[in-house]
């Protein structure tokens, strides 16, 4: 997986591309987050168009992003979900938990 | 395929999350050459990749000297896939649920779940001397198990 960041007025936006799975691009997420939120950066937009494959390990790290942004006072919102992605989420009712936006601009304004 | 065929493919694995992806794709060709269409394809890699990545990670706990062995055998619509390990087991009973609220927020314990959402059944059993094998059964004549999500 590989995670680029830069930053739109106060949001941390976080590309992601590849896979994000058991093993691998698990863990990088957990790291980039963590980064993130220990540099002070805690309104953060994941933008996840890039991501090929995702696990179940992939949804579990998402959450603990989600967690540990939230425990930091933050907002972890979600940009440009892939449509299996979108259905992991749905059939988990994890959907429920996470704000998801399809357009950058509107997703900046909401934090 | 023609209906009366039967296909049987095996494959066993050193117990690393690298080798995951060789079964996810045997599944995923195996399907797709049964006619099965790419998304209903894919959601049943994932169920074998779940699958694989529980035998390595809580059946074999991670060492690579243990074993994964896999076969799948098509006959007709029917696709049996058994995913065997050289653990201790555990109690399918215990599982949680992922979607009791109390567990919503949880870090794992979702494989099995998915599992069980994109095959048409999921069992267990335990070999008296050590061992899991987890056997799922699909009919590529159906959708794809999470078709009814889609608003």
């Amino acid at each position: 997986m590989k995670a680029t960041t830069r930053t739109v007025e106060n949001v941390e936006i976080i590309s992601l591309q590849g896979k994000i799975t058991i093993g691998a691009g698990d863990t990088q997420l957990r790291e980039v987050i963590s980064n993130s939120v220990n540099a002070g950066k805690t309104n953060i937009l994941l933008d996840l168009s890039g991501v090929t494959t995702i696990d179940s390990s992939g949804i579990g790290e998402l959450v603990g992003s989600y967690t540990t942004v939230t425990n930091r006072g933050g907002k972890l919102k979600l940009l440009h979900l892939p449509a299996k992605l979108n259905e992991l989420l749905h059939v988990t009712q994890l959907i429920t938990v996470f704000e998801v936006y399809e357009n950058e601009r509107e997703a900046v304004s909401s934090f | 395929m023609e209906r009366g065929d039967t296909e049987r493919i095996e494959i066993t694995i050193s117990s690393r999350f690298e080798n995951i992806e060789l079964v996810q794709v045997i599944a995923e060709h195996l399907c797709e050459n049964a006619g099965v269409d790419e998304d209903g394809s894919h959601w049943i890699g994932m169920a074998v990749r779940e699958a694989v990545a529980n035998a390595i990670k809580h059946g074999n706990k991670l060492d690579a000297r243990k074993k994964v062995n896999a076969t799948f055998e098509l006959a007709g619509a029917e696709l049996e896939i058994r995913i065997s390990d050289e653990g201790e087991g555990f109690d399918p009973n215990n599982v949680s649920d992922p979607l009791n609220p109390q567990n919503l927020m949880k870090t794992s314990g979702r494989g099995i779940f998915y599992m069980k959402t994109f095959m048409d059944q999921v069992s267990y059993s335990f070999q008296p001397g050590g061992g899991t094998s987890l056997v799922m059964t699909k009919n590529l004549a159906k959708g794809s198990g999470i078709a009814s999500t889609k608003a």
